[in-house]
């Protein structure tokens, strides 16, 4: 299993093939619709994200409260399709791309290429792998929302296929 | 007459969904260990993480899937059972309440159009049925949205007959495609009103996953239906594959001499269902 640690360099991205089964370890954000429209505002305003885009990656995932001795509770992919109506102005901030799960549209998969940015499908439904996998969570933004505020998380080894490569191609 | 105080119920409910949060059913279970010596590639990865994944909930007491669900409870209420206590409604709701906050759940539910979340997971999406006897038989879905998004009802007309019911069910999972995490476990409501299909297709999905109606014809329409369903070639999570589905369930209930409502109800491949009878 190919070991990837974030940050990922063009290269590294360039890289990447629909198909190809990673870990992924490193530091990522989440984010999950209330999260994105909120995004959006305030780039509308000409206002700066809560987290450095500059190849970042955003996890769409709302992870469960944590228990007691526990960085993080479950915490596995949402349905990525939600997203596509603000992944491609996300990825002109400059993102390494995203993490989900199903597939994204032709739009999105068209700015990935052209931004030279990789969307990961982690396994739907496997919240207990991703969320053990979690070493710390902090909230950074809008924690109104709940599980859908956006989380920093420290991740070591996230089990990850390559859904949409920065070549246009795709496992769906 | 026998007399139950709806605590009792309240704790059957957080009982149930503690359970069913960190649980797969076993007929699951069995269908995703069988699927996953079938698959290669980064299909055959998905289904062994998923299977992974219940070892490390069991272990670690975390939730299968961090979609906790909306909480599905369907009650059948034997009509000689005098309930004492607080109101059903909200003995439920607290029974969901406790096992949320001691599970370590996910809040899922919030109000549809501010997006106000209630905080608890509640209220729950309660079915009561008076039925006969002294019994109360508690049935506890979580049921998650990522598949509940990709759920359909149609009204199809007579003429479009058993072929219409069969594509409404091959054509929604073909929609869906990769979205509500597969392979699936679709549980299909055909005829009733449109209100009584889409609660038939709920209760389908109570069913163990591979089991069959009892009418042959209706068995055979499953049977079918999932065949098609297989041949899509979706694929576990997408990633292409021969199980898109891991079943079909299929309820009936006589309908409208005009009318022939088809609902399908989309399950994901975390199949979590708890049930006790008080």
């Amino acid at each position: 299993m190919r070991q990837l640690t974030l940050p990922l360099s063009k290269e590294e991205i360039l890289s990447l093939n629909a198909g190809d089964c990673v870990e992924l370890s490193g530091v990522i954000y989440t984010a999950r619709d209330c999260a994105h429209r909120r995004f959006m505002e305030l780039l509308g305003r000409g206002e700066t994200l809560p987290f450095d885009p500059k190849g970042a990656f955003i996890y769409f995932a709302g992870p469960c409260p944590a228990p007691e001795g526990k960085a993080c509770g479950s915490c596995g992919p949402t349905t990525s399709a939600r997203m596509n109506g603000f992944a491609p102005r996300m990825l002109r901030e400059g993102l390494g791309g995203f993490i989900g799960k199903g597939e994204m549209s032709e739009e999105t998969r068209r700015t990935l290429k052209e931004c030279g940015a990789v969307y990961f499908a982690a396994i739907g439904g496997a919240g207990a792998v991703y969320g053990n996998a979690v070493k710390r969570a902090e909230i950074v933004a809008f924690p109104d929302l709940l599980s859908e505020a956006v989380y920093r998380l420290e991740i070591e080894r996230f089990p990850l296929v390559v859904a949409h490569d920065a070549h246009g191609r795709t496992i769906y | 007459m026998r007399t139950i105080d709806t605590a009792e119920i309240s704790n059957a409910v957080c009982r149930l969904a503690l359970k069913a949060g960190r649980t797969l059913t076993k007929s699951c279970r069995d269908a995703l260990a069988r699927a996953a010596e079938q698959e290669t590639g980064a299909a055959g990865f998905a289904l062994r993480t998923a299977l992974e994944n219940e070892k490390i909930a069991q272990r670690e007491r975390m939730p299968i899937c961090q979609d906790t669900g909306m909480a599905v409870v369907l009650i059948d209420l034997g009509q000689d059972v005098l309930l004492t206590g607080s109101p059903l409604r909200e003995a439920v709701d607290d029974g969901v309440r406790r096992a949320y906050a001691e599970g370590f759940f996910r809040k899922s539910i919030c109000d549809p159009l501010t997006r106000v979340n209630t905080g608890d997971n509640t209220p729950a999406q309660l079915h009561v049925e008076i039925v006969a006897g002294d019994k109360v038989r508690i049935s506890f879905l979580p049921k998650g949205f990522g598949s509940e998004n990709m759920s359909k009802l149609f009204m199809l007309t007579p003429a479009e007959g058993r072929e219409g019911v069969i594509n409404a069910i091959v054509g929604t999972v073909k929609e869906a495609g990769s979205r509500p995490c597969p392979p699936v476990y679709v549980g299909v409501g055909v005829g009733g009103s449109f209100d009584g299909c889409a609660l038939l297709a709920k209760k389908a999905l109570l069913r163990d996953v591979g089991s069959h109606n009892p009418r042959a014809d209706v068995a055979e329409i499953e049977r079918e239906a999932l065949e098609k369903i297989n041949a899509l070639g979706i694929g576990p999570q997408g990633f292409r594959g021969r199980t898109t589905a891991l079943g079909v369930s299929c309820e009936v209930a006589p309908t409208h001499i005009a009318g022939l409502p088809v609902a399908v109800n989309i399950q994901c491949h975390c199949v979590r269902c708890e049930k006790e009878v008080l």
